[in-house]
């Protein structure tokens, strides 16, 4: 991968992951998570493992930010309203940001970061080679992960439809919502 | 086209075939972005508007050029000419990068499209994959369109339009694994290749899973490309225009440019994965006369669905929220649940496919559209006389 | 590699027809702002409340059954492609994992997550 690329890719990626803690306004970080998201998927792309690019955009940039700002205008977040007027989350949240870099900086001072030629077969990354590992070698890992997919439904089904009703959402619930009801 | 670089390559050794590759696949790109993307959504929303006056009985935009063919033109200078309205309350910058982001998901589709056996810009072997994540793009952008707008028809329309597409993402995806099944790759090339030109030979044929398949398919790449009956996000007796409400001029264009361009991306998605997409009998060793019969044979397949998606646009009416949620759920999932299970279970059991069946599945199918023009005809004589006013003669 | 340079120029080629447009049509257009011209639009009533209002959990409760489904179809695609190497094992793996999903599907129909009410 040629630093003539790998630079200015890296530059995008991490001043849109700056952009999702600094900005004030909870859609822009959603919407600057989706753009540092792409460009992990182009990593990806010149890591050679084509499948799990598209399959970061598909899963990551599509379904998961889908989520997000389906949440976020749920809780109908405003943009100044966040964790700054509460001095003891933001010291938490500072706190608890502070660990976890030292701990990274921790793990990568013990690690050399100095490159090591790995010599790729041409077919590495293809969907195929993806595949065959993906159901002979690590079959079992695939199975469980039925088993997760089980639990998340369930999980978001009992907690999403408690009384199978959302006659509390219903009152609260602002002008749009109400002539979405009305519509139908 | 990677094969047609190598040899202009090989032409001029003293340039790096790099520098010859990368000027190529550019002129190329622009190529098909100006001559064939920007014209095709263009003349699309001429011929919509044609078919649909004919449908209802009016004569529909007949001035500008022969026909009215060149309307699509003079909408385009018209709205260049309109005022580009940023109304006060908006996020600015999120209301400008909306359209960026929805035009280009929509044209980087084209990447991987096949237009004929070598014209295709790159057939990356993750291909139909490729499509449904960079389309994803386009729900990203309809999201930011709408909520950045600051007006509520936006934001019901940005939200609808989300959920709608995410929903039917899954039975798109169900209806796409018995192609991938049969073909054994997920290339466009390579999935047309495992088809001939002959319709016994196309994937729709092979057994009735695979028409099935067919026909969620195409009704979930109508409700992903907010088509009706699926175009609650935008639809205009509610919501007056969905997430484009706000927008104006040459803003609120480009996101119907990328409507009626994804029209003839559907068109060749379905012509690739079940209809054999450019395959033409090998009539003609000249390799020019044969590229071209490819690529005609491809545009007239993709269009024809262009042309049903228009047919349905003005036969049915829009379905409604709760409509739309139980059909994907409750039955395009399960049916495609079944036909993935049956097109594995009958690969088990005959790996070739049955020639047999594949004959009655084309017998079935031309004797349902035989049926169709008799009726088609029926109604059209019945017409005729009435206008002429015939009835009372005939029937004396 | 090589093959991904054509998409990195189709998105570009995407953002120049979107950059050329818009600013051509700035360029001719007229620009009038007033005050009427700047308020959101509400068929020709003023305006009341914020665009941006609060929205069923009914969305939410649609796009986490997307992911999880999402997730299962992302992981038929390799399947698809190498199921006829694997024969009647891939058969027998896919349907493991299909049935313990149909289970979850079965729950959350039961449970009426696929009503719209």
């Amino acid at each position: 991968m040629s630093p003539l690329a790998f630079y200015p890719l890296a530059f995008v990626c991490i001043a849109s992951a700056m952009g999702v803690v600094l900005s004030r306004n909870p859609v822009r970080s959603a919407l600057s998570l989706v753009a540092s998201l792409f460009c992990l998927a182009v990593f990806y792309v010149f890591l050679q493992a084509h499948l799990v690019a598209a399959l970061q955009i598909i899963v990551y940039a599509g379904a998961v930010m889908v989520l997000f700002l389906f949440v976020i205008t749920l809780l109908n977040l405003e943009s100044d309203r966040g964790l700054g007027e509460k001095p003891v989350l933001s010291a938490i949240g500072f706190g608890a940001g502070a660990i976890v870099a030292g701990g990274l900086i921790a793990a990568l001072s013990r690690t050399s970061l100095g490159a090591r030629a790995v010599t790729l077969v041409p077919t590495f990354g293809t969907t195929k080679v993806l595949a065959r590992q993906l159901f002979g070698d690590y079959l079992v890992a695939f199975e469980l992960t039925s088993m997760l997919l089980l639990v998340a439904v369930v999980g978001a089904v009992v907690l999403a439809k408690r009384d199978g009703s959302y006659e509390g959402d219903e009152q609260e619930a602002a002008v749009p919502a109400r002539s979405e009801e009305a519509s139908h | 086209m990677r094969a047609y670089l190598d040899a202009i390559a090989a032409g001029y050794p003293t340039v790096s075939p790099a520098l010859v590759y990368l000027i190529g696949m550019l002129a190329f790109g622009a190529l098909v972005v100006f001559v064939f993307i920007l014209p095709v959504a263009g003349i699309t929303s001429w011929v919509e508007r044609r078919v649909w006056a004919r449908i209802q009985s009016r004569i529909g935009p007949n001035r500008v050029g022969p026909g009215g063919f060149l309307q699509w033109l003079a909408d385009g200078l018209k709205n260049l000419l309109k005022e580009d309205v940023i109304p006060a309350a908006v996020d600015v910058p999120l209301f400008r990068i909306a359209p960026y982001v929805v035009v280009a998901g929509f044209v980087a589709a084209f990447v991987a499209l096949p237009f004929a056996g070598s014209l295709i810009i790159a057939d990356l072997n993750i291909g139909i994959l490729y499509i449904s994540a960079i389309t994803s793009l386009v729900v990203i952008g309809i999201l930011m369109a709408g909520w950045s707008s600051n007006n509520k028809w936006s934001m019901l329309g940005g939200i609808r339009s989300a959920t709608q597409i995410i929903c039917y993402e899954i039975p798109v995806g169900l209806s796409i694994f018995p192609v991938v099944l049969l073909s054994g790759t997920l290339s466009m090339q390579g999935i047309i290749s495992a088809q001939g030109w002959a319709p016994t030979s196309w994937h729709m044929f092979h057994s009735p899973f695979l028409f099935v398949s067919f026909l969620l398919f195409f009704v979930g790449a109508l409700a992903e490309g907010n088509r009706t009956p699926f175009d609650l996000p935008e639809a205009d007796s509610e919501l007056v225009a969905g997430f484009a409400t706000e927008y104006s001029g040459m803003r609120s264009l480009l996101f119907f440019l990328a409507e009626w361009g994804n029209l003839y991306v559907i068109g060749v998605l379905v012509s690739t994965l079940f209809m054999g997409g450019w395959q033409v009998p090998h009539f003609t060793d000249n390799g020019v006369v044969l590229a071209v019969a490819q690529f005609a044979t491809m545009f007239v397949k993709a269009y024809f669905w262009v042309f049903v998606a228009m047919w349905v646009r003005a036969t049915l009416p829009r379905v409604r929220v709760d409509q739309f949620m139980t059909l994907c759920w409750k039955y395009m999932v399960p049916i495609g649940l079944v036909n993935v299970v049956g097109t594995a279970t009958m690969m088990v059991v005959l790996p070739q496919g049955s020639i047999v069946l594949r004959w009655i599945m084309v017998a079935m199918t031309a004797a349902i559209l035989v049926q169709f023009a008799r009726r088609v005809f029926f109604h059209l004589r019945r017409a005729n006389y009435g206008r002429l006013g015939r009835i009372s003669e005939g029937a004396a | 590699m090589s093959d991904y340079i054509p998409v990195l120029i189709t998105l570009l080629l995407g953002v120049v027809i979107v950059a050329a447009m818009s600013n051509l049509n700035r360029l001719l257009g007229p620009r009038k702002m007033t005050a009427i011209k700047g308020e959101a639009f509400e068929c020709g009533n003023e305006a009341t409340g914020p665009g941006w209002g609060r929205f069923s959990i009914k969305f939410y409760m649609v796009a986490i059954l997307f992911i999880v489904f999402d997730v299962e179809v992302v992981f038929m695609y390799p399947w698809a492609v190498i199921y006829r190497e694997l024969g009647v094992f891939g058969f027998v793996e896919m349907a493991v994992f299909v049935l313990v999903l149909a289970v979850g599907y079965a729950f959350a129909w039961r449970k009426g997550a696929f009503e719209w009410r």
